[in-house]
């Protein structure tokens, strides 16, 4: 599902990267817990959160996380909006709840994150 | 891809949280510019931020080694890409216990910024092809880490 159309989708603000909308996206997580992020995320995947402090989107950069969408009208800081800038990661944000954001993905087709995706990544390479 | 041995040694400072993920961003770059698997890099990364957490949260300070150790060294088709941290205490009580998903002893303030559930050491050990913890109470913690590269 490319970038564009989650957009379309929940009806949400470019924040930051409006030239990358064509972006790929294969799975999402909805987590306010990094911790949890870091052991659930495949590649490509979108990660959509509540919470607003520049570990998220060190993390995503961590993780290779392309798009970050922040829930219930979130806002996140200029810190990390410049930090998004430069590590190339577009930031969304959505007036509806964390819940409502995953479920509307999730109803249009795009799949969660299984932590078997790095089982078949140590074994496939 | 044949890569050159490389040792480099990061410092992580206790309790800078703003900064906390710089060292982590460094290997990853580094481990870009010198070409290393896109899958194992990702994994690396995931390691070292865990690990790099870890000595910003829970340790008086410490450093994490990257080392790589290319096929040709050791005669074979697989080398090695170590990942090395090792603090200055306090030390970890019960390994057997923070090996456990779950078990945490962060603090609040930790958990605001959406850590402390107690996930990362598994998630080292998950992510890493060898995994090695020792730890002295009232002295210090090492965790080694080796990844299998090309
Ligand atoms: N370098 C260290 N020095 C001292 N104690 C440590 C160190 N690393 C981990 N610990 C202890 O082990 C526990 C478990 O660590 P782990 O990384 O699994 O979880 P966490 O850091 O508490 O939470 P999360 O990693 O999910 O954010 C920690 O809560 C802490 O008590
Ligand atoms: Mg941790």
């Amino acid at each position: 599902m490319k970038i564009s159309r989650i957009m379309e989708l929940l009806d949400a603000d470019v924040l930051m990267g409006d030239e990358q909308l064509d972006l790929d996206i294969r799975t999402a997580c909805g987590s306010d817990l990094m911790s949890d992020v870091l052991a659930f995320v495949k590649d490509h995947t979108v990660l959509l959160t509540g919470l607003t402090n520049p570990h998220v989107v060190r993390t995503a950069e961590m993780l290779d996380v392309g798009c970050v969408v922040f829930a219930r009208g979130k806002r996140p800081t200029q810190d990390m909006l410049d930090m998004a800038r430069d590590k190339g990661i577009v930031m969304l944000a959505t007036k509806h709840t964390l819940y409502v954001t995953c479920g509307i993905l999730y109803k249009h087709g795009l799949p969660g994150t299984e932590d078997e995706a790095i089982a078949s990544e140590k074994t496939g390479g | 891809m044949s890569h050159e041995a490389l040792h480099e040694s990061y410092v992580v400072q206790a309790h800078n949280f703003a900064s906390a993920g710089e060292v982590s961003a460094s290997i990853k770059r580094l481990l870009r510019h010198i070409g290393i698997d896109f899958g194992v890099i990702r994994r690396v990364s995931i390691a070292a931020y865990e690990v790099e957490l870890n000595l910003v949260i829970h340790s008086r300070g410490g450093r994490i080694d990257l080392e790589i150790i290319p096929p040709i060294e050791i005669g074979g088709e697989t080398g090695w890409l170590h990942l090395t941290s090792t603090d200055v205490g306090p030390g970890i009580r019960d390994v057997d216990l923070a090996m456990q998903e779950g078990w945490s002893t962060a603090t609040d303030d930790v958990r605001d910024l959406g850590f402390g559930a107690g996930m990362g050491l598994p998630n080292m050990r998950r992510n890493a092809d060898s995994f090695e913890i020792t730890s002295e109470y009232g002295v210090g913690t090492t965790i080694k880490m080796g990844f299998k590269i090309q």
